[in-house]
């Protein structure tokens, strides 16, 4: 019995010539869908698979790798996609922003400017912003080639008739170069306006759902909106508890059963280099 | 004058059966025209190849755009066919489930139309959305309840509302009243018939009930088995019928 | 202070540790072998290489062993290994009619050229737990009919299509796609539409399955023929230009005969619905030859109402690897989105609160 021997980043080089056409497609349709042959992976799918087989696609051994999931570097699924790549690429990884060429992440952009030369490679769960309000394929192909986007505005304006504000919180729909609306993956709206116009090129990789698209740098992202209720970010009554930064996104972490709560930046990254640390 | 609608030779057959055959006819802007015809006699058929729904399998469907082009269906991208049905036309199901989004509120249902194509002002669409709502009878504080909740007359109501948001000029209706109580038909029919009237409206009703084509039709058309056996003035077709089948379902119908 | 968040890199690497103690069981037990589990757990084995597409025995075995017995851990483990594989091209069509059959019956005859064959099944055993087989005992040797080959075992449906009563099968020639490597675009067509399902999930197939018996999507199957045996896969390399038998496997292949159907044109026929997989898989192989022809609704004709004739339900989550990590990703966390949602729902509460407080005033 012959275990079968592992290429450069996992995947044969056949599958990424394959992955790759599929991004340059991406990029070429900003915010488009293009369905690619996604491969199975050895993680679950939902756990990466479609982020992990562009990353694999587009990294080189001169690269240096930051993998994060919910902003930090440190959780399991940031953890275990890190170490497969330093198992099946034997890359350098790295837990800085600035440091990195190549960014994978689930859930967050990071808090810092991203630069030319960096990669954001998204993990997406549910490629599709139209999905849970028409699930057939064909028909939201359809809809996509059509503009067919006003439905997407009465999702909208139900919660603004209900709540009276748009109550989508992440994974908050976009329109790219004024064309197509995208799914930006669940990141918080706190997140979107790093989409825009965002110097580094941003991919995304759906490997369930085996849809690859892109933001070419420097696009237009605008978040979807009504002129009387414009769209907004999250904004928190307290600045971090560790290094008091007021403009990053925090997560809340619960201290003890008597309601004790401390809210912290999401990104370690830029948390620790806040507080001068490393 | 060019007519606002136009067929000729329509024709759909689904492989050896025949849904419609070779039928011809045209509607002027403002002109109601009523297709009577027991289940199974076409008319359904025909409405939904008129209105672009279903492809014909011969003959010509022409509309005559806001721009002044008589165009074959046919000849429409299917953006273009897409856009008319949101904008310059309106089908109202006999089941409002089929033409309600069930899963949002009666303003989102209303609004749904302004969205799609561009309205991007929540106020200026809430306002619309009362507007018509009162329009059609439907209360304002029902605005943000679900159409599950609305009675099948409420349901039909919010119908109508939810496509003339748009000032279309033509309208399909697919027995518009079927399926609810007589004291509730009435109501409706008064208000379709004020509303196509005020709005000037050309509509298009598929009925089997030749008292709704009296009340809401200036002309008519009788079906059966697929073909029209017999058009004219309303009133002249209900009062003077030709074809045999026509007396028959006057016969059966009025004098009951 | 930064207590809730660190560590994740140990605590994964300690988790591993105690699955591989956990997987390993008491020591004193003598492990499993993989040798055991080829020939001891074989239909554990086939349902692995079905669902993981991929017809290795002994991975299969190694498969199950680290997933400790969890079938569709160890489909995803082959199907993994799977997709690293190099691709030297695509087999000829298998051959069925040349099968050496172990086991063929028909539902539809009472008999057939070449005869009803039971094999080995567990068709007519009475299921009670066997004290037998609580130590080692050795089974009694088989008997088995002295092979008679050459004995000519015709498929039952062909008889049927001599005469005209079942339509031929239906498709084109055009070379069958592969939705391992190019993404399925919905409508599609039968070829990649017995790809998904053969890959499927044996449980999601056998529901739907039962469901069309149930009036879902009534499709009147009779069992036309199913047959096990061992197949020659054959294989043109490019630098010979003729066809070599490469190797020989095991397959199910599963014939129905359902609901006729006649048009203007063609006076009525049965019609079909297919179904084939690795090793002895009956179960799936009818499973899936009753969604098959509840899929080819349209195709025939009839109106699609029921799930099992729904061909983007039935295919999108037909497969359970995909099926599986979607389900179980929600233990990953999602602090993000859940921050994000409670920051709005505070606001909303709170926006509340001082509606009603104005109110009151």
């Amino acid at each position: 019995m012959n275990p079968p021997a592992y290429n450069f980043a996992y995947l044969n080089e056949q599958t990424k010539r394959m992955i790759r056409r599929a991004i340059l497609k991406a990029i070429a349709i900003p915010g488009y869908q293009v369905p690619f042959a996604s491969r199975e992976m050895p993680m679950p799918y939902g756990w990466g698979t479609g982020g992990v087989q562009v990353t694999a696609a587009v990294l080189t051994p001169d690269d240096t790798l930051k993998v994060i999931d919910q902003g930090a570097d440190d959780t399991t699924n940031a953890v275990s996609i890190r170490k497969f790549f330093i198992k099946t690429a034997a890359v350098k990884t790295t837990e800085r922003t600035e440091e990195a060429s190549i960014i994978q992440t689930r859930h967050r952009i990071p808090e810092a400017r991203l630069t030319e030369n960096q990669i954001l490679v998204f993990q997406v769960p549910i490629p599709e912003p139209l999905r849970f309000l028409e699930p057939r394929e064909t028909e939201t192909r359809k809809m996509h080639a059509l503009e067919e986007y006003g439905v997407m505005h009465v999702k909208l304006y139900e919660d603004i008739a209900h709540y009276g504000q748009i109550a989508t919180t992440y994974a908050y729909p976009a329109k790219v170069a004024d064309r197509y609306v995208f799914d930006p993956s669940p990141i918080p709206k706190f997140d979107n306006p790093k989409l825009d116009n965002c110097p580094a090129l941003q991919l995304f990789g759906a490997g369930r759902e085996k849809r690859i698209y892109a933001i070419p740098p420097y696009t237009r992202v605008k978040s979807l909106d009504f002129e009387d209720h414009p769209f907004e970010i999250q904004t928190w009554d307290q600045p971090c508890a560790l290094c008091g930064s007021r403009d990053s996104f925090l997560d809340e972490i619960v201290t003890d059963d008597r309601g004790g709560r401390l809210f912290v930046c999401s990104d370690t990254d830029f948390c620790a280099r806040q507080r001068g640390e490393a | 004058m060019t007519p606002l609608l136009a067929a000729e030779g329509v024709t759909k057959s689904y492989g050896g059966r025949i849904g419609c055959s070779d039928v011809s006819m045209s509607l002027h802007a403002g002109e109601v025209l009523a297709i009577v015809g027991e289940s199974g006699s076409g008319k359904t058929t025909l409405l939904r190849c008129l209105s672009g729904h279903l492809p014909v399998t011969a003959g010509k469907v022409r509309y005559t755009l806001r721009d002044g082009r008589h165009v074959s269906l046919d000849d429409l991208s299917e953006a273009e066919r897409r856009l008319l049905m949101r904008t310059d036309w309106g089908f109202v199901h006999q089941d409002a489930r089929d033409g309600l989004r069930m899963g949002v509120s009666a303003g989102a249902n209303v609004g749904e139309r302004m969205m799609a194509v561009g309205d991007r002002h929540y106020g200026r669409i809430r306002a619309s959305a009362v507007d018509w709502l009162t329009r059609v009878e439907i209360p304002e504080d029902r605005i943000d309840d679900s159409p599950w909740s609305y009675s099948g007359g409420m349901r039909q109501r919010l119908q109508i509302a939810r496509n003339l948001v748009t000032s279309p000029r033509l309208v399909f209706m697919d027995e518009p009243t079927g399926g609810l109580d007589v004291s509730v038909q009435a109501r409706l029919l008064d208000l379709i018939r004020g509303l196509v009237r005020k709005l000037d409206l050309a509509a298009i009703v598929v009925t089997h009930d030749l008292a709704v084509a009296r009340l809401l039709s200036t002309r008519m058309m009788v079906m059966q088995q697929g073909r029209v056996i017999e058009t004219g003035l309303t009133d002249q077709v209900l009062e003077d019928p030709q074809a045999p089948y026509t007396q028959l379902l006057v016969s059966s119908v009025l004098q009951v | 202070m930064y207590v809730a968040v660190k560590g994740g890199e140990q605590a994964i690497d300690a988790a591993h540790r105690l699955l591989a103690e956990e997987r390993r069981g008491d020591p004193t037990v003598p492990a499993v072998t993989l040798a055991q589990i080829a020939e001891q757990l074989t239909l554990a084995v086939d349902r692995v290489m079905n669902e993981g597409s991929l017809y290795d025995r002994d991975l299969a075995a190694l498969a199950i062993k680290q997933a400790r017995g969890d079938l569709i851990e160890a489909i995803f483990l082959i199907r993994a290994a799977r997709t690293t594989l190099a691709r030297f091209g695509y087999a000829l069509p298998l051959e069925t009619r040349d099968m050496q059959v172990k086991r063929r019956v028909s539902a539809a005859f009472k008999d057939i050229p070449g005869g009803q064959i039971l094999g080995p099944t567990f068709d007519y055993t009475h299921r009670l737990l066997d004290a037998a087989l609580v130590d080692d005992s050795e089974p009694e040797a088989a008997w088995t009919a002295p092979a008679s080959p050459g004995t000519a075992m015709p498929r039952v449906l062909d008889l049927l299509g001599h005469e005209g009563l079942i339509e031929k099968p239906s498709g084109d020639d055009c070379e069958p796609g592969d939705l391992t490597q190019d993404p399925l675009n919905f409508p599609t067509g039968r070829d990649l539409r017995l790809q998904n399902l053969a890959r499927g999930d044996e449980g999601f197939l056998l529901a739907l399955a039962y469901s069309t018996q149930r009036g879902y999507g009534r499709t009147h199957p009779f069992a036309g023929e199913i047959r096990l045996g061992v197949v020659e896969v054959c294989f043109v390399p490019e630098e010979l230009g003729f066809p070599v038998a490469i190797g020989e496997i095991t397959v199910t292949e599963c014939e129905m005969i359902n609901q006729f159907k006649g048009s203007a044109d063609v006076p009525p026929q049965f019609t079909r619905g297919y179904g084939l997989g690795f090793g002895q898989c009956e179960r799936k192989t009818m499973s899936m030859a009753l969604v098959d022809r509840s899929l080819r609704a349209g195709e025939l004709g009839e109106e699609r109402v029921a799930p099992a004739q729904d061909e983007e339900f039935v295919l999108s989550h037909s497969d359970n690897v995909q099926a599986t990590g979607f389900v179980e990703h929600l233990k990953l966390p999602h602090y993000v989105d859940f921050q994000s949602e409670l920051v709005l729902l505070r606001r909303l509460r709170a926006n509340a609160a001082k509606a009603r407080l104005e109110a009151a005033e």
